[in-house]
């Protein structure tokens, strides 16, 4: 019986089941596509034409995108989610009782549900397609692969092999999912429908296939008896716990509901995976991750101003400046978007250098076999350079990264204008210079835009577009529409001292000297926000950011917004002795060899001060932490973002505000404007005023209202 | 020389790498890089849209056996679109001669509008070929079904077989290599040690004085490393600043060891490196924005037995195109004769006055010649159009030739006109 997701018609005894999800770009699965499967599923038992049946997607380069997470959202109890669960498994279940055999193809992306369902599928063929990729990211929502996922792909593929892609939640691209043993054939794209039906048939004619899972003798030892795999999920659980360090609960329950299963057998295996699924889905690390989820996918549509004009397809790209920024961006825009990119500066030996430093990001990839070798070749030579402006006369978009200093940058925005097309863009990547600024210099002011992006350019996913008073709308739209082929995250903020990052960041970075000044040791002042779930402590972030850029983003700050965000002489002092953080090798860290080598006591004589005790970690912890809301909340009622979603997302993808929380913002709610604003006006009264807590707070805890309704 | 349908060829722009000693600095690229990168360049230069661009033609003398087609590599460079048609020529020395004026026809025909086309060498890049009897006993191995058999083809393998053998250099109707055709020639025309040398001298110092004013410096493109350290190449390595009569005089004839002339000193050297041109239809450069340096005026093309003189075409050829382009050797404002040896342009220099011309070496190789640039067979001929055309802009000069001989017997002249 043909419903609205899926058709399927007969040719030659095998029954071709298409699943095309109506007014929605992707396939998922929700309620009612499950019961039109079991629907369809039985009436292709009941039809005696029927021998075999071959499954593929309607979508163009989508295959299943996995379950429907609106739908999963509404869930309100432990007992509901894990009867979903159950569910799913009861159709998967039915999948591989079904009496006659079901082959499946695959193209485009199988994920969650999707690969679950491929899962129980008897044969799977996919296409070698980079499209194609196949995984089970639910972790990655606080959940777990509960309809059977947990315990179909570890009896496939080994155990190993299951829990590296269930844990972090990976997905894989089709060649290294056909050697995982995932997929059963892999096939070029013109051919998947030949092929699948084909095997089909042959199913059906009573051919069985064979499957030898990879790994000889080491799987053998590890995957294949039960002391191995003891060890296996000891390793796999110290790795998880030292990657999560406790903060989330699903990769931890997946590893039980896998563990559970090899141990006890399938079906209780089953039962387990679906309540540890109902205890995942309504705990508060999951709501906030799929709230991470649904505001990035929003993002992924917003070009930040109401009826954006539609962007510019930038296809050549200039970078003036070939320094870390600027090689980075060069780099990145190669391997992410394969657009022409031309580097400018000063003298030969830097342009040489950042040509470098920018394909050794193509190196990387050659290396780890993510590009072919003649893919390399056609890559590395969009890459060029020169001391002069050749070149830019055929630019849609020049960004600048040079030094950051007001007149430097007009000086190259005016040799820029004279070299560029008209309609070129003009992208300013400072960190603190409001744009409105640079823009003085310009001819045409309605061209220039900032692209605050975040050091190392091709890890960081945060990228700030910054529109200045006269920036036409379309030129927004260019921005973010190229922000977003580079892979990144893009947030549209306002032109203000710090943009939204580093306006939040000043109070956490500059706290850092207050507290050394008390007595606190470095270890304690990173352990506590490492605690808390960033990525990095605060002192460490300064290292890696560079320490000369920290004092320069700190002074503006302080310059602009006064005694609130006024830094301790703490980084110059480090900054007089050379000490830039990790890229000089010594900051208040040692590194080398690549790594961090420990805190140099040497730090302490030179800022003057002593480890000795100091406030304890949960003082430190809440200075930290409440500095950086009271700024968030304040940049908000500045407008620096335009929606508490922006401001979230950016702080979670520009500095690793623990995600688990949801952002500052999202966390001030959790916490509630009046005990924030009570434990703000204690530090104030103890530490000094910078902590007053802000108007936008106070008034919400007068009125007891939140940023998010 | 304007066609039937009155389309002029102009010249856009060049550019090309710096010229290096084959073996040198620029022996680890490879020669399809090499002409990438020239390529690649001109179109930053020039601000060109890739998509503007109608063909591709490339002139390389040994090509490199895994890119039996270096233009068409060049046409597939990310800077065009994919549909751009190439392909690679051999006119010996002369090549980047043909390829540009088969770019000049194809325009003047109205095949094309815009034609990028260019020249490469790289002697460090040359294949080098197994013995015979491997390449026999490769083959066989190849083809062997079972293991036995394909060990008993390669039982059969001897040590020297495993020799290999370089391209020669010698001309295969003649035997003679042309080092020795330029010391026949030395000696028929009667030129002497002393003034090859000066010859050479002469070119080292103008290409000295055009690289410190930055003429010379202007056309050529910067080589990256590929590896993090290694020096960046900007310029030829082949001038010689400091060198003098004297110190050329102490070389050794290299060919006729006993009464010969021509020296290390007097030739030019195996060279790595490319050169590119841009070419349009004048109209279609107007159109785009462009102003041309110089328009294709005529050009003709000879060849005389190798074994007379193998590098004296040039006498004949050049009147030919002279004749062509209705243009008298009196009203030429400049002139670049290929030196492949002093000998050489002093025997071609010797056929022109024979012909009652007049010879001014003030504006003859202006700016040195490739005796002390260098002389990547492929590629000089880019070079020549680029500098000639570039100096015939700055000294607002209406006429200027290109002479170049090449092996076989063969030559190239070609007519520029600045307006």
């Amino acid at each position: 019986m043909p419903g609205p997701a899926l058709t399927w018609e007969l040719a030659d005894g095998v029954a071709i089941v298409t699943f095309d999800l109506k007014d929605s770009p992707v396939n998922k699965f929700s309620r009612a596509v499950k019961d039109e499967f079991l629907a369809t599923f039985t009436a292709l038992e009941q039809d005696r034409a029927v021998r075999a049946i071959a499954v593929f997607s309607g979508k163009p380069d989508n295959f299943i995108a996995g379950a429907d997470i609106e739908e999963f959202v509404t869930i309100g109890s432990a007992a509901e989610a894990e009867r979903l669960a159950a569910e799913g498994q009861e159709m998967m279940d039915r999948v591989t009782r079904f009496p006659k055999p079901v082959a499946v193809g695959i193209h485009g992306a199988c994920l969650g549900g999707g690969l679950e369902f491929a899962l129980a599928c008897h044969y799977r063929v996919a296409t070698d397609h980079p499209k194609t990729q196949l995984g089970l990211p639910e972790v990655q929502l606080g959940i777990l692969p509960g309809a059977s996922g947990c315990q179909r792909l570890p009896r496939l593929i080994g155990a190993r092999a299951a829990l590296d892609i269930i844990l972090a939640g990976r997905s894989e691209r089709a060649p290294k999912a056909f050697r995982l043993g995932m997929v059963d054939e892999l096939v070029h794209p013109a051919i998947l429908q030949d092929i699948t039906i084909a095997a089909a048939r042959r199913l059906a004619d009573g051919w069985r296939p064979r499957r030898r899972r990879p790994g000889g003798v080491l799987a053998w030892l590890l995957d294949r008896n039960p002391l191995g795999r003891r060890l296996v999920f000891r390793t796999a659980r110290r790795q998880v716990l030292e990657r999560t360090k406790g903060h989330y609960p699903a990769p931890l329950a997946a590893l039980e509901a896998v563990e559970h299963g090899l141990k006890h057998g399938m079906a209780e295996g089953l039962k387990r995976e679906a309540r540890l699924f109902g205890q995942l889905a309504v705990t508060d690390v999951s709501r906030k991750l799929v709230q991470i989820f649904f505001a990035t996918t929003q993002l992924k549509k917003d070009f930040g101003l109401p009826n954006a004009p539609p962007p510019t397809a930038v296809q050549r790209l200039a970078i003036v400046g070939a320094g870390f920024m600027g090689s980075g961006i060069a780099g990145t825009a190669i391997v992410q978007a394969g657009v022409d990119v031309r580097m400018k500066d000063a003298d030969l030996p830097r342009v040489a250098k950042g040509l470098a430093a920018a394909r050794a990001l193509l190196d990387d990839r050659l290396r780890r076999r993510r590009i072919a070798k003649y893919e390399y070749a056609r890559l590395a030579a969009l890459l060029s350079g020169g001391d002069g402006y050749a070149g830019f006369g055929r630019a849609d978009l020049v960004i600048e990264a040079v030094f950051e200093d007001l007149s430097v940058k007009q000086q190259v925005l005016r040799e820029v204008e004279a070299a560029a097309r008209d309609d070129a863009v003009f992208a300013s990547n400072t960190s603190t210079i409001p744009i409105a600024r640079i823009a003085e210099a310009a001819r045409r002011p309605e061209r220039v835009i900032g692209m605050h992006f975040f050091s190392p350019v091709d890890r960081m996913p945060l990228l700030e577009v910054i529109p200045a008073a006269r920036t036409a709308p379309g030129v927004v739209s260019t921005a973010v529409g190229f922000g977003r082929r580079l892979g990144k995250t893009v947030i549209v903020v306002k032109d203000s001292p710090g943009f939204w990052v580093n306006r939040i960041l000043a109070p956490y970075a500059n706290e850092v000297g207050h507290l050394l000044a008390e007595g606190a040791s470095i270890e304690e002042i990173d352990a506590a926000a490492v605690g808390f779930g960033f990525p990095v402590g605060p002192v460490t972030l300064l290292d890696e950011v560079g320490l000369d850029v920290a004092e320069k983003v700190s002074q503006v700050m302080g310059a602009a917004f006064g005694e609130r965000l006024q830094a301790t002489a703490g980084v110059t002092a480090l900054v007089k002795a050379g000490r830039l953080g990790r890229k000089s090798g010594r900051g208040f860290y040692r590194y080398g060899g690549g790594k961090k080598r420990g805190v140099d006591p040497a730090v302490y004589e030179l800022l003057g001060v002593h480890p000795n005790g100091g406030p304890r970690l949960a003082e430190i912890l809440q200075r930290l932490v409440d500095g950086m809301l009271n700024e968030a909340a304040r940049a908000v009622g500045d407008g620096v973002v335009g929606t508490p979603r922006d401001g979230d997302i950016g702080a979670i993808f520009g500095f690793g505000f623990p995600p688990f929380r949801g952002g500052p913002l999202r966390h001030a709610d959790d916490l509630g404007a009046a005990r924030l604003v009570a434990e703000l006006e204690r530090l104030a009264e103890r530490y000094g005023p910078r902590f007053a807590p802000c108007e936008v707070l106070q008034e919400q805890a007068r009125r007891g209202s939140k940023f998010y309704p | 020389m304007p066609g039937g349908n009155g389309r002029r060829v102009a010249v856009v722009a060049g550019c090309r790498t710096p010229f290096c000693r084959a073996g040198t600095v620029l022996k680890d690229v490879r020669a399809v890089d090499l002409a990438r990168l020239a390529a690649r360049e001109l179109v930053h230069r020039t601000n060109l849209d890739g998509a503007e661009v109608d063909q591709v033609i490339w002139g390389q003398v040994v090509p490199s056996a895994l890119v039996p087609n270096v233009g068409r590599e060049v046409s597939l460079l990310p800077q065009f679109p994919k549909e751009i048609p190439a392909y690679s020529l051999n006119r010996a020395c002369a090549s980047a001669n043909q390829a540009v004026t088969a770019a000049h026809d194809q325009i003047v025909l109205g095949h094309a509008d815009v034609i990028l086309a260019g020249g490469v060498e790289s002697l460090s890049d040359i294949p080098i070929l197994a013995s015979r009897r491997l390449a026999d006993i490769l083959v066989e191995a190849s083809k062997a079904k079972t293991a036995v058999q394909r060990v008993k083809a390669f039982a059969k393998m001897r040590p020297r077989d495993l020799i290999p053998v370089s391209p020669a250099i010698a001309e295969p109707s003649t035997g003679e290599t042309m080092g020795q055709s330029a010391e026949k020639m030395a000696k028929e025309n009667r030129i002497s040690r002393e003034a090859q040398d000066r010859w050479a001298l002469r070119s080292h110092q103008l290409a000295a004085q055009g690289s410190a004013d930055g003429r010379l410096t202007a056309e050529i493109v910067p080589v990256f490393p590929s590896r993090p350290g290694d020096p960046i190449v900007t310029e030829d390595n082949g001038i010689r600043r400091d060198t003098s009569l004297e110190q050329m005089a102490k070389l050794k004839p290299v060919f006729d060891r006993r009464y010969g002339s021509v020296t290390a000193a007097n030739s030019s050297p195996l060279t790595d490196g490319a050169a590119a041109v841009l070419l349009m239809n004048g109209e279609a450069a107007r159109a785009l924005g462009y102003e041309p340096l110089a328009y294709v005026r005529s050009y003709a093309i000879g060849a005389v037995d190798p074994g007379w003189q193998l590098l004296q075409a040039p006498v004949f050829t050049v009147p030919r195109a002279l004749e062509r382009a209705g243009v008298a050797w009196k009203d030429l404002g400049l002139i670049e004769i290929h030196e492949a040896f002093a000998a050489q342009v002093l025997s071609n220099l010797k056929g022109f006055e024979e012909r009652g011309w007049e010879i001014n070496e003030d504006i003859i190789n202006v700016m040195g010649g490739s005796i002390a640039i260098g002389h990547p067979f492929g590629a000089t001929g880019g070079r020549l159009v680029t500098t000639l055309a570039n100096e015939m802009k700055r000294r607002d000069v209406q006429f200027g030739l290109i002479s170049v001989c090449a092996q076989g017997g063969m030559a190239s002249a070609i007519v520029l006109e600045r307006r």
